[in-house]
């Protein structure tokens, strides 16, 4: 972590390029931006600047996605892009504009019959059987991590969990019981 | 952070225009960029979005074998700029060219960034410098603002260069990726408004001195973009490692960082050896001493300690003389050449 958090200050915005093709104006008012979120499309009103964190907690309402360091350096963010882990603190939310963007909400099956509860993910049952959190607030980002990280096969030995799993940290110190539930995980979806 | 115009041109070359206007700047991954915008230490007025550029130019997004190039050692790799840090690390091809340069980027960042960054915005990354990236609590920064002076000239950050510092700016260069490159000779291709120039690696980073400013950390104009890598094979890439150390295991900048390459004759004598560092220079450097030390001899535990000491030792040709005390940074002259001895030995099947 940074020794020296800094405050995140605006200015401003500045004078804009001469535009040659589409272009996001910093001047302008915020425009539309469509990205695809658990499989729903949603259209977001969203300045250049705006990262994919901030655009699914405050435009689409779903908080599941942590902001823990806001730089990179916490994985609390954690969501996944095409498939793919990544981190939505350093996405801008244009970029994001035509992938599958999966968060945490869209983990759990919803569940034949309308009135029960949605089925949980394996990774999100492991975590739930191995008590693999304190205060909770870097699991949704450890889970999604978790999820990529068995798709990647990176789970043959507790070092390598524990390698794969390095982006995401927990101050509540639950790495022993993550680790067992990312192991429990891995070998209920082998 | 600083609101910004966004553009996402279909072709390199709209992209290179576009980079070419003031307050522009290209934006990749984005690991770099969106986390310095953010702290304030970047206020680009105009983002590039070149992360899709390789739907039109697939080269950008390559990781190819160049027939018909390079020497005895087999053929040269070219990777694409824009190919991630995790494509990259988990080539196979790469891994068995050069071992060290596929273990630089498995050991930098964590899964997620590696997902993200790509190659090209991974050798043009910042400083770490915790001055530099806190304009709101250290408005004096060379690097930042030229002129403004050096926060971290009597600070505790231990992560400072401890070679070739200056008393405007004693940032270090963090990528593990750029330290492996000029290890074994890489190369890297750039286009720009005068048409595509190949430039070293190790050409490529710029120290205040060279510059004559801290604020430029690399020789690349405005309208620039690298494309891609060139990477020639050779025996030492091919029996190379990177050995990195740094204060937890993972997910963490080298504190110091060495890639070494070895080729051993049949008798045990080296005939090429390899040595570059990062963590502890505002540019990665290649420790050209200490690699002819160990030549035409076998290797030892005495050979890789003097090779440790060399590639540490003050260049007597170089500016060191007026170089500021290494302050916080001193422990790296004693851990550095600990560090390559054991990445040495560790090649020679001695450690």
């Amino acid at each position: 972590m940074s020794p020296h958090p800094s405050p995140n200050p605006t200015s401003p915005a500045s004078a804009s390029a001469p535009a040659t093709i589409p272009i996001l104006r910093a001047g302008a008012t915020r425009r539309p931006v469509r990205l695809t979120i658990n499989g729903t499309e949603r259209t977001l009103l969203l300045e250049p600047r705006a990262s994919l964190l901030d655009a699914l907690r405050e435009g689409a309402g779903l908080t599941g996605t942590k902001k823990g360091c806001d730089h990179g350096q916490c994985g609390a963010c954690t969501v996944h892009l095409d498939g793919q882990r990544a981190l939505a603190c350093l996405t801008l939310a244009v970029q994001a504009e035509g992938r599958e963007i999966t968060t945490i909400e869209g983990l759990a099956e919803t569940a034949a019959d309308p009135e029960a509860d949605p089925v949980l993910h394996a990774v999100q049952r492991a975590f739930i059987d191995r008590d693999a959190f304190q205060c909770g607030y870097c699991t949704p980002g450890q889970i999604m991590s978790a999820v990529a990280c068995i798709r990647e096969g990176r789970t043959g030995s507790d070092d390598e969990i524990r390698e794969a799993m390095s982006g995401n940290l927990c101050r509540c110190g639950a790495y022993p019981h993550i680790v067992a539930a990312v192991r429990q995980a891995a070998e209920e979806l082998a | 952070m600083k609101n910004f115009d966004y553009i996402r041109p279909e072709t390199a070359a709209e992209a290179r225009d576009a980079a070419a206007r003031p307050g522009a700047r290209l934006l990749a991954g984005g690991t770099t960029l969106v986390d310095l915008a953010r702290a304030g230490a970047e206020t680009p007025d105009l983002v590039v979005d070149i992360s899709r550029l390789a739907a039109a130019e697939p080269r950008l997004g390559a990781i190819e074998a160049l027939e018909g190039e390079g020497g005895s050692g087999g053929e040269t790799l070219r990777l694409g700029a824009l190919v991630t840090m995790a494509r990259a690390e988990a080539d196979p091809t790469l891994r068995l060219a050069a071992p060290a340069v596929a273990q630089s980027l498995a050991l930098a960042a964590s899964p997620q960034i590696r997902n993200m960054a790509t190659l090209g915005g991974n050798l043009l990354q910042r400083t770490r410098c915790p001055y530099f990236r806190d304009p709101a609590a250290f408005p004096s920064c060379n690097k930042r603002a030229p002129g403004s002076g050096c926060s971290a000239l009597g600070g505790p950050w231990k992560g400072r260069a401890a070679l070739g510092a200056t008393a405007s700016c004693v940032a270090a260069y963090p990528g593990d990726l750029a330290a492996a490159l000029v290890a074994f000779d890489a190369v890297v291709e750039i286009a720009g408004p005068e048409g595509v120039r190949d430039l070293p690696v190790a050409g490529l980073f710029l120290t205040p001195l060279d510059a004559g400013s801290a604020a430029r950390d690399t020789g690349l104009a405005p309208g620039e973009m690298i494309e891609g890598i060139r990477l020639p094979a050779s025996a030492a890439a091919a029996r190379s490692t990177y050995l990195k150390i740094r204060d937890r295991a993972s997910y963490e900048f080298a504190t110091v960082g060495v890639a070494a390459g070895l080729d051993l004759g049949p008798d045990g004598t080296v005939r090429d050896a390899r040595i570059a560092l990062t963590g502890v220079a505002p540019v990665p450097l290649r420790a050209r001493a200490a690699e002819a030390a160990l030549l035409g001899a076998p290797l030892t535990e005495e050979a890789a300690a003097r090779a440790g000491r060399l590639a540490f030792a003050p260049d007597p040709a170089g500016p060191d003389s007026d170089a500021p005390d290494p302050g916080a940074a001193r422990f790296k002259l004693t851990l550095g050449p600990r560090v390559v001895a054991r990445a040495l030995l560790t090649l020679g099947g001695l450690a």
